[in-house]
């Protein structure tokens, strides 16, 4: 039988808000435990929550970049449930009435793009953290986490793979740092996924029983846990087994799922509106003011991409992927197109803007990306900036240095060289296209080369570009190759 | 000194004929002798009390008094203050010491008043009777073989027994009113919002509101200017422009529209009490008022309706003594859940144990549509029959409790009979409607004994300026409001 995985996500992302979302105490990372404690994060008697607007304008932002319906009115509920890091006894919540209604989400998965649907978006607040390791025999707590702002994310089941849910938590990863609301820090748990996995025979269109894989901190741990429990589930409907629901745990270094201990009983959280909070009222008003600082969202700028420079949807959606990146493209076709540096090849492209463009996508997508993953870095952290590459593919277009010679004088910009107009210099790297000169070399490559020249003669024309790389190779890669092709060519006819 | 008004003890202080330190110590002087026998303090610290005093008489020396600087206020203990011990009258916070000020206290400090000490209360304010304190009944001053009234009843009788110039109640469905009718004197619970929350430890957080307990509607004015007042740390609290409630005390009563339900007056009423309710009413009209006649068709709704939310809401704001950070924590436990459970056991008397089962039980699955959902509707239908109300009269008028003080332990084991003692003030809870009770002289009950009843004036959302103004006018041609009980002199 074939099977089809129907996956869907709940993220919980942590707005990066100074304050905790319902006390004045810091939200930042890496203190000594309960420093970042006050009065409301430890829950003392007689304490109350007060919302940190700043909070809810994320959950605007975010409902803005999804196109979801926001909520004018919304409710905070208290989900009751006893945890010595849950200092109230309740976690603030919303229930019934999320403030990021239903939205949509496009992603791309290799060239193909797909929509997912958003069901929702509520803010809550984090709990605090349980430490196991530290006390023997005993646990600690430590409520520096506890009332940091977070907004859970849930998805519709609309993924059908591994590769189409790492690929949504990756575009909402760079959505949320997109739009100013999570820094995205994987590993301080800022960007956290539970996905929902389960299987159906294929062409059904009843859900299969669903298991919760918890706390996903990284994409490739995400990949491989559904991997595997996708398996897992396959060979457990198999053999005749069925899937209860639970929610499992993935071991990286096994790679595989297990299911949490369950309990004896569901967890009753008997939620109810909070009495110490107001509904949450959110104004027509209120959203154009957030719309107005939005910056520009990945979408709109893949779309004006596309027909700004003619790039294809894939080169597109890879140069919108993160903010860096897009300004870092936007930058240097500027450059280019500032130089006008279009107009010496417009014959090959419609209009200067798609050859500045696709020049730009090419040296983006290809060396500068090789580069940064050589050396795990990423594009904000590129050593040659856009105004600097720009000067570099200034100097092709113009033909003052050949594309191979461009390599290394790239080389040499990455190292911190300097601009390509003083290394192209210093290296006397520029290109000869004295036709006198040239003509020399193709001479004395002639004479050299008799039994080439005589196959190039005899019809063959490989050996024609035998000649053409001898050339090359006597100027030392500096000679105009269209004009070496074409004096040989002259010379041999 | 002991019967004069917050007006009369800040006109002493100011002509500096007498000093806060020696009215302060004069009060402990009487709380020394009546205290052991009517328990109306859990906490008292005179160190701490009397540095208040001096910084007050330093302040009137510099002559930056305001109207309360250096009267001795109790306060309820359910306020959390900064190195008091806070305790709610629980044993779950018998070993807590408040870590910061509550609103209500930053208020009263600021305005110089000395905290004279903590009133003993019933447990997380839950009880009719103050018998379900961890820190002992407290009796009432005019019987001592009586309950004051609850949940504020340690406030209650400090002020009866006069152990304190005023002191500060709390009110979730009746808890400053009736203790006030029980043991006559005055008592507000302004309009839901009016006063801050911050710091007062939560019962029902959709109901309970503070406000003062006075000797006289005058006196609660005063106070009122104190406590009022919006504060962002309580996002119930009501943003709107300050009011001095003493402006209307003296406007003429001709024309007020009083509305009388005809439910406050039927079956379950005490027939000696209705009949001081009903004098009470007679005086009013000698004053100018015009008496009509209102119904409040849900008003028998009003105690089960309070008895599914209140315990709701309590449920889940209880949940935080745990043992973990704070308060009570059993000696011996196997695991995290067995700490839970005996803390929890040993920490909580039976009365809050009572209502969180009752409140996790209206929230569980399966039941929350049945009764939290249909208790928040017909909530909403207690909060219509009072703004129909107002449609025809300015301000309600009935009794606060159903009947006169009754004896400790009478109702101890009778929960629902206890819960009736509430029938008249809790509606005005539910609607967040400001309620207030003056005393209107006194009822024989079977034993000879004669008892305070209180008139309960009920207004509309902020108009306790009005209120006020109708208490006013009635302590001015009575002397209820002036008469103390045998014994405490």
């Amino acid at each position: 039988m074939e099977w089809e995985v129907v996956i869907g996500l709940e993220t919980h992302t942590q707005l990066q808000t100074k304050s905790k979302i319902f006390s004045g105490a810091s939200t930042a990372f890496g203190a000594e435990p309960n420093t970042q404690a006050c009065e409301v994060s430890i829950a003392l008697p007689g304490v109350l929550p007060v919302l940190n607007k700043e909070a809810v304008k994320c959950a605007i932002k975010f409902g803005l970049a999804v196109n979801a319906e926001i909520a004018p009115r919304s409710v905070f509920a208290r989900k009751n449930y006893f945890y010595p890091d849950l200092p109230k006894g309740y976690q603030i919540s919303q229930y019934e009435l999320p403030v990021v209604g239903k939205g949509s989400f496009t992603i791309q998965v290799g060239d193909q793009e797909k929509v997912v649907r958003i069901t929702r978006a509520h803010l809550e607040e984090d709990a605090g953290k349980s430490l196991h390791g530290d006390f023997e025999g005993m646990t600690g707590i430590d409520l520096n986490r506890a009332g940091t702002p977070l907004l859970e994310i849930v998805t519709e089941p609309d993924m059908r793979s591994a590769a189409e849910a790492v690929a949504y938590a990756k575009k909402l990863h760079e959505l949320v740092q997109w739009i100013g609301i999570c820094d995205g820090n994987m590993q301080e748990g800022s960007f956290r996924c539970d996905v929902n996995v389960s299987v159906r025979p294929k062409g059904s269109d009843k859900l299969g029983t669903r298991r919760e894989i918890k706390n996903l901190n990284s994409f490739k741990f995400m990949q491989q846990a559904i991997e595997y429990e996708t398996r897992w589930q396959i060979e457990t409907l198999e053999d005749g087994g069925t899937i209860h629901q639970a929610t499992v745990l993935f071991n990286p270094d096994t790679g595989e799922t297990r299911a949490m201990r369950s309990k004896e009983e569901a967890n009753d959280y008997r939620y109810f509106p909070d009495p110490d909070l107001l509904p949450l009222a959110i104004t027509e008003q209120d959203i154009s003011k957030v719309k107005a600082e939005l910056p520009e969202l990945p979408t709109a700028m893949k779309v004006r991409f596309e027909q700004d420079y003619a790039l294809s949807s894939y080169d597109a959606s890879a140069l919108t992927a993160s903010m860096a990146m897009a300004d870092y493209f936007s930058n240097l076709v500027t450059e280019l197109l500032k130089s006008g540096i279009g107009t010496l090849k417009s014959s090959e492209y419609p209009t200067a803007e798609a050859y500045a463009g696709k020049l730009a996508a090419n040296w983006l997508m290809g060396s500068i990306s090789a580069k940064l993953n050589e050396e795990n870095k990423d594009i904000s952290a590129c050593p040659v900036s856009a105004m600097t590459l720009a000067g570099l593919l200034k100097r092709i277009a113009d033909n003052t240095i050949s594309s191979k010679i461009a390599k290394e004088v790239f080389d040499a910009m990455w190292a911190g060289e300097g601009e390509a107009d003083s290394i192209i210099d210093k290296k006397g790297l520029k290109q000869v296209t004295d036709n006198g000169a040239i003509e020399a070399i193709v001479d004395e490559v002639l004479a050299t080369n008799a039994a080439m020249v005589a196959e190039v003669k005899a019809g063959k024309e490989k050996a024609f570009n035998g000649l053409v790389g001898q050339v090359m190779k006597a100027s030392k890669g500096k000679a105009n190759p269209a004009q070496v092709n074409e004096i040989l060519k002259k010379k041999l006819s | 000194m002991i019967n004069s008004s917050l007006k009369q003890l800040g006109a002493m202080l100011q002509a500096k004929q007498i000093s806060s330190v020696e009215m302060t110590r004069e009060f402990f002087k009487r709380i020394d002798q009546q205290n052991p026998d009517i328990n109306a303090y859990i906490t008292l610290d005179q160190d701490k009390s009397l540095a208040q005093a001096a910084a007050a008489d330093a302040r009137i020396a510099q002559g930056k008094a305001e109207l309360l600087t250096g009267i001795p206020i109790a306060q309820k203990d359910i306020f959390v203050a900064k190195g008091w011990k806070t305790t709610c009258g629980s044993k779950m916070l018998a070993n807590f010491t408040g870590p910061y000020d509550a609103g209500v206290i930053e208020r009263f400090d600021a305005a110089g008043a000395v905290n004279l000490g903590k009133t003993n209360m019933d447990e997380f304010a839950m009880g009719s009777s103050n018998e379900t304190s961890y820190f002992g009944g407290v009796k009432n001053p005019w019987d001592r073989s009586r309950v004051p009234g609850g949940s504020s009843g340690g406030s209650a009788a400090a002020v009866a027994a006069r152990l304190c110039a005023a002191a500060t109640g709390t009110d979730t469905g009746g808890s400053i009113r009736q203790p006030a009718s029980l043991c006559g004197f005055s008592g507000l619970k302004p309009t839901y919002g009016l006063v801050s929350r911050y710091g007062m430890i939560a019962f029902a957080s959709s109901l309970d509101q503070a406000g003062p307990m006075a000797k006289s509607c005058e006196d609660m004015a005063l106070m009122m200017n104190v406590m009022t007042g919006f504060d962002e740390r309580d996002s119930t609290s009501l943003d709107r422009a300050k009011e001095d409630y003493t402006l209307d005390l003296n406007k003429p009563l001709a024309g007020l529209k009083v509305g009388l339900p005809k439910e406050y007056f039927a079956e379950g009423l005490d027939g000696s009490v209705g009949k001081v309710v009903q004098e009470a009413i007679a005086e009013y009209r000698k004053l100018g008022a015009e008496m009509v006649e209102i119904s409040l068709p849900n008003t028998n709704l009003s105690i089960p309706v309070y008895y599914v939310l209140a315990p709701a809401e309590a449920s889940s704001n209880l949940s935080r003594y745990d043992g973990v950070r704070y308060g009570h924590r059993a000696a011996e436990y196997t695991d995290l859940m067995d700490m839970y459970c005996k803390s929890r056991a040993e920490g909580f008397g039976d009365e809050v144990k009572r209502r969180i089962l009752i409140g996790t039980y209206v929230l569980s699955a399966g039941y929350y549509d049945a009764y939290y959902l249909k208790a928040q509707q017909i909530r909403r239908l207690i909060a219509n029959d009072f703004t129909e109300a107002f449609k025809k009269c300015d301000i309600i008028m009935g009794p606060t409790a159903p009947s006169t003080a009754f004896k400790a332990g009478e109702k101890a084991d009778d929960p629902v009979s206890m819960y009736l003692q509430d029938i008249y003030t809790i509606a005005v809870n539910l609607a967040g409607l400001p309620g207030m009770s003056i005393p209107a002289g006194f009822a024989t009950g079977s034993d000879g004994k004669a008892l305070p009843v209180g008139l309960q004036v009920i207004g509309n959302y902020f108009d306790e300026a009005r209120m006020l103004n109708v208490g006013h006018a009635y302590q001015q041609v009575t002397d209820w409001h002036t008469r103390m009980p045998e014994g405490i002199a």
